[in-house]
């Protein structure tokens, strides 16, 4: 096996309420939906009309950039609504299932024996495309680029993040055949990043056909960015291919049974959750399934629910639905309330990266953390701290002021087609300047997009 | 704590607000506010928690470090007083008369400071920010005792202005603003802040007389006369009880602030320690081609005389106006240290050169990193995989 990648450089946060290793399958939700703003620079047009009856695998709208990028519905049943958001942005479109789910028939096909083309009209007709991201720009793929290689990680670093060894249990020949169509996709390589130390699955450490490389090391480690980076860097000109593990499971039933089928399973985590454990649901499912009695409701505390972790997720009403790209909802209080003295007051509660507060103390600790931002934003004051949270050869800072300054050259020079929002989530928040660095990297890349579009 | 935060919500802050009498005081408000209340304001992008760090925090911690060279800066200011004039005095008496000298040198920086940071935040609409807090107390600590209130004042304003806001306020000057206004007093009112006579306060009382064979000056001004014998002794020069701006004489009490700097992590060990090998090698070598006393002298006396612990610990590693590449800081240290030995040894016109070093390297600063960036980027673009060329049609 190849050898080692030590990634020095990152941190684990330790928060409460990391999932017990239990699944339960619980009932269907009463309302699923597909979101548009899960995926970046998407501009829906609608093909089904409020009312309309679906499948599974029934498109409900495409992009309007890209006519051949179609979103599928998870389940079978009705449309129902459609929720507008400021500008009349499009933020969900809501099935309302039936009781049983009947597929649309996509035929069943052995990757090995279809071509190319095929395999790629296959997943768009699915609305299983969209599951395949390219970097740079981290958005959807476009069909007439060949990627340089694919990448999959196959462990999840952010915090109280689902054990994908465990996830992938008893979907080990689907995962497989998922890599299958995959390898068929580039003339590269399709590589798998596993943790050198924690994964044990067969499927991940006997991949066939792929290359399977080990990771040792805090988060950002399980990033796949990252993981690109170490394995082989993306210049610019290139594009490479990115998914993640559950995704690969669902384009390898494709293919099995030649249906869409959406389920998926789904870490309920964080420290307001009373059992905090896996669910297995269909893509877009309402939260409360999983979380409604489960979660710790006290006098004055509100919760913000996240789809996806803390560093990078997405904050969701607590009837919200999952993310097309999370395997995780995290609950957690809100910071609303004020705090006397708040900054000085060495309260154990609060953690830090810096030894200007107790929790570095207390490494056994873990922690309840709350949503407050602590302060106002401030200009770049410290230097040398993004740089111990981010594993790359990029210099975050002189990045971050480039995008700041929208000098192109430098973007590109400092690497900005390598890099995605969530590999900066730390130095976000690590931050004492309070700097909103996601956003601002997002930004970086759109303007870069625009530039070259 | 519900009850004062209801009061200034409710009774206070609409003042302040957009239609309330007082607006053009909102952002001074809201520096009292948040310095009063972490505000219970939610994240609303990107990472949903946050490090429970802030500026405010960071900034107090400085001022914890500066503690130790702010309290026997206060001691020794009534201890060479008392010297001067041949009265033994016990601790308390030397430190209740340093206090007296000093406290009023801190209010007047600090006022003239913060007014400005309040003026400009008002101005261009942001929070104020919490920089001015340590260089507030820093601007003090580098000046001799006699000088003149409204010399601080005028030093502290030019400093401000247009040593930090003309390039857009913290976070964006290009020079250090303590040093700055240091330099400033240096060059626009020599006579205050250099010789022999400014370094201890001897403004007699009727009574009073300077003992015989009294001179007031500073190890490194006797240094440069080439009096080597006539030097303080090391424990001496190491404690501090020697003449020299306020803050900067006592080694001992800047190593204990460099701990509390280093322990926390918010002062950077990278620049400490290069500052300090930049003078060793520069000691070094003129121990090695010495030609005169000044040159001979145990590199370690360097260390211990005048502003080279201070500067080192407290001026070089402001992050802002230092290097801010990992590699720049080594570079951007070890020539502040060298400088700093040239100045003194070979440029008769300064004794000391901590302050120009550090200044001249603030400068140097963003060309160090250009050059660091300029590596990064060959680096990264030598792993380009040359591109096969296309078969030609």
């Amino acid at each position: 096996m190849s050898k080692v990648i030590r990634i020095k450089r990152g941190l684990n946060i330790p928060l409460r309420g990391s999932a017990e290793k239990i699944l339960q399958t619980p009932s269907r939700a009463p309302e699923y939906a597909v979101k548009p703003p899960d995926f970046h620079g998407l501009f829906p047009k609608m093909l089904v009309e409020e009312g309309d009856r679906v499948k599974a695998g029934t498109p409900l709208f495409f992009d309007k950039y890209n006519e051949d990028v179609v979103f599928t519905s998870p389940v079978s049943g009705t449309y129902t609504r459609l929720v507008r958001g400021a500008k009349r942005r499009i933020l969900e479109v809501r099935i309302e299932p039936d009781a049983e789910d009947d597929y649309i028939d996509f035929g069943a096909a052995d990757p090995a024996s279809v071509s190319r083309e095929e395999i790629i009209d296959k997943l768009l007709k699915s609305g299983l495309w969209p599951a395949i991201r390219q970097r740079p720009y981290s958005i959807i793929a476009s069909r007439e680029d060949k990627p340089r290689d694919i990448f999959i990680s196959a462990f999840d670093s952010a915090p109280l993040a689902p054990d994908l060894d465990f996830v992938i249990n008893g979907s080990e020949g689907d995962f497989q055949k998922g890599l299958d169509v995959l390898s068929r996709l580039t003339d590269g390589d399709v590589h798998l990043g596993v943790d050198a130390e924690s994964t044990t699955s067969e499927a991940f450490n006997r991949a066939k056909g792929v290359r399977v490389h080990r990771f040792k090391g805090p988060h950002p480690a399980g990033n796949v960015g990252i993981q690109i980076h170490h394995i082989r860097p993306l210049n610019k000109g290139e594009v490479v291919w990115y998914l993640d593990v559950q995704h690969v499971v669902t384009i390898g039933r494709l293919f099995d049974t030649g249906t869409y089928d959406s389920r998926k399973v789904v870490a309920l985590t964080g420290s307001e959750v009373e059992n905090p454990r896996y669910y297995r649901v269909h893509a877009g499912a309402r939260l409360d399934i999983m979380a409604e009695g489960n979660v710790v409701k006290e006098e004055g505390v509100n919760l913000r629910y996240i789809s996806g972790n803390v560093l990078s997720g997405e904050k969701i009403a607590e009837k919200g639905y999952v993310g097309f790209y999370d395997s995780q909802v995290t609950v957690i209080p809100e910071g609303d309330k004020p705090e006397l003295m708040g900054w000085l007051i060495p309260n154990t509660g609060r953690f830090s990266v810096s030894r200007t507060w107790p929790s570095f103390l207390m490494p056994w600790k873990k922690y309840r953390l709350d949503t407050n931002i602590r302060s106002g934003e401030r200009p770049f004051v410290i230097t040398g701290l993004y740089e111990k949270y981010l594993p790359m050869d990029i210099l975050p800072m002189q990045l971050m002021k480039a995008i700041m300054i929208n000098d192109i050259d430098m973007m590109e020079n400092l690497g900005i087609y390598e890099v995605a929002p969530e590999d900066f989530a730390l130095c976000e928040f690590v931050c004492p300047s309070k700097i909103e660095i996601q956003s601002l990297i997002r930004d970086g890349l759109d303007n870069i997009q625009k530039e070259f579009a | 704590m519900k009850a004062l935060h209801n009061l200034i919500e409710k009774k206070v802050k609409p003042h302040f607000e957009q239609d309330g009498k007082l607006s053009k005081f909102y952002r001074t408000f809201e520096a009292f506010e948040t310095f009063l209340f972490v505000k219970g304001d939610v994240t609303t992008r990107g990472s949903h928690i946050r490090d429970a760090i802030d500026m405010k925090r960071t900034m107090f911690h400085v001022i914890i470090a500066l503690i130790p060279t702010l309290l026997f800066g206060m001691w020794n200011v009534g201890y060479q007083h008392f010297q001067a004039i041949g009265v033994d005095a016990d601790i308390f008496e030397a430190f209740w008369f340093g206090l007296l000298r000093v406290l009023p040198l801190i209010i007047v920086s600090y006022a003239s400071g913060l007014a400005i940071e309040f003026v400009f935040a008002t101005i261009r609409n942001h929070e104020v920010n919490e920089g001015f807090l340590v260089s507030g107390l820093l601007i003090p600590l580098i000046i001799p005792v006699t000088t003149p209130l409204w010399m601080v004042a005028v030093a502290t304003v030019f400093a401000v202005i247009i040593g930090k806001e003309v390039f857009g306020g913290t976070g964006m000057n290009i020079l250090n603003p303590a040093l700055l206004a240091r330099a400033f007093l240096f060059f626009a009112y020599p006579a205050h802040m250099s010789g022999d006579d400014v370094w201890i306060y001897t403004t007699l009382q009727e009574g009073q007389q300077l003992v015989d064979g009294f001179s007031g000056a500073t190890p490194l001004a006797v240094l440069a006369t080439g009096e080597v014998q006539s030097l303080p002794s090391v424990f001496e020069m190491f404690i501090g009880t020697i003449p020299g701006s306020i803050g900067e004489t006592s080694t001992l009490a800047v190593l204990l602030g460099a701990f509390v700097l280093i322990a926390t992590g918010v002062g950077s060990l990278r620049i400490m320690l290069s500052v300090v090998a930049g003078g060793l090698f520069m000691g070094l070598l003129f121990n090695l081609f010495a030609v005169n006393e000044f040159m001979e002298i145990p590199v370690y006396y360097h260390f211990i005389l005048g502003g080279f612990a201070f500067g080192t610990v407290y001026m070089a590693t402001d992050p802002v106006s230092a290097s801010q590449t990992g590699t720049g800081k080594y570079i951007y240290g070890f020539l502040i240290g060298v400088i700093t030995l040239l100045i003194r040894v070979v440029n008769p016109a300064f004794p000391e050169g901590m302050m120009l070093a550090i200044l001249f390297m603030n400068v140097f600063a963003p060309l160090i990193d250009h050059y660091v960036v300029r590596a990064n980027i060959k680096r990264r673009l030598k792993r380009v995989t040359p591109v096969e060329a296309e078969p030609q049609s």
